[in-house]
C-alpha cells in the first residue's frame, strides 16, 4: 500500500521550513514521526502535495528544565518522554502516559508535537497535558505565540495551529509545590487507543488536604474534557477513599460520550467514573 | 503528479547503500525490493502487526510506517544482519530452542523487537516482555513460547556477559 505521490523536503532550519509552508500553503503538511500522517496517507484519507519533514531542524527535540518550566521539544518521541528521568521524577503521570501509547515501535517514532497537533480525541497526551496546564509554542515567519491547552485543542482533529505555523515546544509549569500526577487509561482491546481515560494533577498540603485539583477526561468528547465537578469535590478536602470515590462519581456529569461499536454511552459513562477514581487514587498515593 | 527521485545514503547491516528513491517509497519496500532483503515481512501494512520491524539507529520501528527518505543517514539492521556469519543471534537461537514459532511469518519482527528489548532491559519479567510485544502479532503460537524464548535468550545473554 503506497501513499499517493508527493514531494518531500527536509529543511535544515525553521526559517526554511516557514518559507516552504508559505510557498505551498494548504498543499503542504509537516511531517514529524509520521505515525498518524503516513497511515492516513496510505489510506488516502489525506493527500498532501508536499511533506515538510522537521527531522533535520536543530533544537526541536529534547527535554529540559528551565527554572519553573519543563520544556519538551515537539520532536521528542514518546519513548524519550516515557524513559526520561526528569519526567519520571517531576511528572510521573506524564511518563506513565507516554509509556502506554500504542506499542514499543510506535513510541520509538511518534512525537509529542505530532500527537497534540493531530488531536485525535482517542489520543493520550492531550488529556494529560491539559491536566498539567501545558502551553504550546507556535512559531511562524511572523514570530512566536504561546497558546494554553484550553485554546489549543479546538475540536476533533482540530487545533489552534495555523497552516503556516510549526509547533516547536510544549511547556509545562512546575509549581513550587509539585502536583501529584497520574494517568489511568482503558485502552481499546484492538487498536490500543483510548476508550476512556483520566489524568489527575493534585496539590496536597502538609495536613493532607487537597489545595488544587485538575482532573481531565479523554475519549468522552472531541477535546480533552475538564471534570470540573470532580475537581470541586476534591478541593479543600482530605483525600480519604470516600472523598475520592464521591469526586469520581461527579466526573460523568455533563459528558455526552459518543457510542461506537465497542463501547456504548452507558458503558463509557460507567468507565469514566471507574478510571477517574483510579487516576485520583493513584495521584493521591504519589505523595 | 510524479515527483522526482531523491538520493539517500543508508547503512544496512553494516554495508553502505546509496540509492535514488521516490519520496513515497516505504522503508520496508526499499529493503525488500531495492535491496532484496526479504526477511523483513509485510503482515498488515497498517502499522499493527510488527512483522516489518527493523532497527533504525538502534531502535525497533515498523518499516511499513516510515519513508525510505526519512531513513537518509541512518544505520539500519534487518533480520539478515542479526546472525554473526553462521552463528545465530541468541534471540534467534532461543526461538529455535524454545519453539517460539510455528509458521514463522511474524518471527523476524518478533526477533527484532525482542533484541531491542533486551538491549534496554537485560532481565525483563514476563509482564515487561508482554508489554514490549504489544506491537507484534502472532496468529499461530498463542505467544506462550515466544515469551519463554525471550526469557531464555535473556538468560543466555546475561550468562555470556558474565563470563566474558
Ligand atoms: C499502531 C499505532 C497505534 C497508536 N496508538 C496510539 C495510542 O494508543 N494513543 C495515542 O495517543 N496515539 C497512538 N498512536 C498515534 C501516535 O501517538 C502518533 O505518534 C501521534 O499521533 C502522531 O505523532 P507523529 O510524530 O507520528 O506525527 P505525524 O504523523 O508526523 O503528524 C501528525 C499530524 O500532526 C502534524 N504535525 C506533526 N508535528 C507537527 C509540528 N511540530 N507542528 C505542526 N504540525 C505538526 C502533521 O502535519 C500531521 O497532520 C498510534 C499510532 C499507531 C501507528
Ligand atoms: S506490516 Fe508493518 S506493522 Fe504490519
Ligand atoms: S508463527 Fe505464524 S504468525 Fe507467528
Amino acid at each position: 500500500m503506497h501513499p499517493a505521490s508527493f514531494g518531500y523536503q527536509a529543511p535544515g532550519s525553521l526559517q526554511e521550513a516557514f518559507a516552504l509552508l508559505q510557498e505551498h500553503g494548504e498543499d503542504a503538511k509537516v511531517l514529524a514521526g509520521g505515525h498518524s500522517l503516513l497511515p492516513a496517507m496510505k489510506l488516502r484519507l489525506t493527500q498532501p502535495e508536499v511533506l515538510v519533514d522537521l527531522r533535520r531542524i536543530p533544537g526541536l527535540d529534547g527535554i529540559r528544565v528551565d527554572n519553573d518550566t519543563l520544556v519538551i521539544g515537539a520532536l521528542t518521541t514518546h519513548t524519550e518522554v516515557g524513559t526520561s528521568e526528569d519526567v519520571r521524577r517531576l511528572l510521573p503521570g506524564l511518563a506513565d502516559t507516554a509509556s502506554v501509547i500504542g506499542d514499543l515501535q510506535v513510541r520509538n517514532r511518534g512525537t509529542m508535537g505530532g500527537s497534540v497537533a493531530h488531536a485525535d480525541p482517542a489520543a493520550d497526551l492531550p488529556v494529560t497535558l491539559t491536566a498539567l496546564d501545558a502551553s504550546f509554542v507556535l512559531a511562524s515567519a511572523a514570530g512566536e505565540r504561546i497558546v494554553t491547552a484550553d485554546d489549543f485543542f479546538v475540536d476533533f482533529f482540530t487545533t489552534a495551529v495555523e497552516p503556516d505555523e510549526i509547533l516547536t515546544a510544549i511547556r509545562i509549569p512546575l509549581p513550587s509545590t509539585p502536583a501529584r500526577t497520574s494517568y489511568a487509561k482503558l485502552p481499546h482491546p484492538a487498536s490500543g487507543y483510548v476508550v476512556v481515560s483520566a489524568a489527575a494533577a493534585l496539590t496536597v498540603d502538609e495536613a493532607g488536604a487537597c489545595t488544587g485539583a485538575r482532573v481531565v477526561l479523554g475519549g468522552v468528547a472531541g477535546t480533552p474534557h475538564r471534570a470540573t465537578g470532580a475537581e470541586a469535590a476534591l478541593t479543600g478536602q482530605a483525600l480519604t477513599p470516600e472523598v475520592m470515590a464521591a469526586a469520581a462519581e461527579q466526573a460523568a456529569d455533563g459528558i455526552d460520550p459518543h457510542a461506537d461499536s465497542y463501547a456504548d454511552e452507558d458503558y463509557k459513562r460507567h468507565m469514566t467514573v471507574v478510571y477517574t477514581r483510579r487516576a485520583i487514587e493513584a495521584a493521591a498515593a504519589r505523595g | 503528479m510524479e515527483h522526482s527521485a531523491l538520493p539517500i545514503n543508508v547503512t544496512v547491516n553494516g554495508k553502505a547503500q546509496a540509492a535514488e528513491v521516490e519520496p513515497r517509497l516505504l522503508l520496508v519496500h526499499f529493503l525488500r525490493e531495492n535491496l532484496g532483503l526479504t526477511g523483513t515481512h509485510v503482515g498488515c501494512d497498517t502499522s499493527q502487526c510488527g512483522a516489518c520491524t527493523v532497527h533504525v539507529n538502534g531502535l525497533a520501528v515498523k518499516s511499513c510506517t516510515m519513508l525510505a527518505v526519512q531513513a537518509d543517514g541512518a544505520e539500519i539492521t534487518t533480520i539478515e544482519g542479526m546472525a554473526d556469519g553462521p552463528v545465530l543471534h541468541p534471540v534467534q537461537t532461543a526461538f529455535q530452542e524454545q519453539h517460539g514459532l510455528q509458521c514463522g511469518y511474524c518471527t523476524p519482527g518478533m526477533v527484532m523487537t525482542a533484541a531491542h528489548l533486551l538491549e534496554t532491559n537485560p532481565d525483563p519479567d514476563d509482564d515487561a516482555i508482554k508489554h514490549a510485544l504489544e506491537g507484534n502479532l502472532c496468529r499461530c503460537t498463542g505467544y506462550v513460547n515466544i515469551v519463554k524464548a525471550i526469557r531464555w535468550a535473556a538468560e543466555q545473554m546475561r550468562g555470556q556477559h558474565a563470563s566474558s
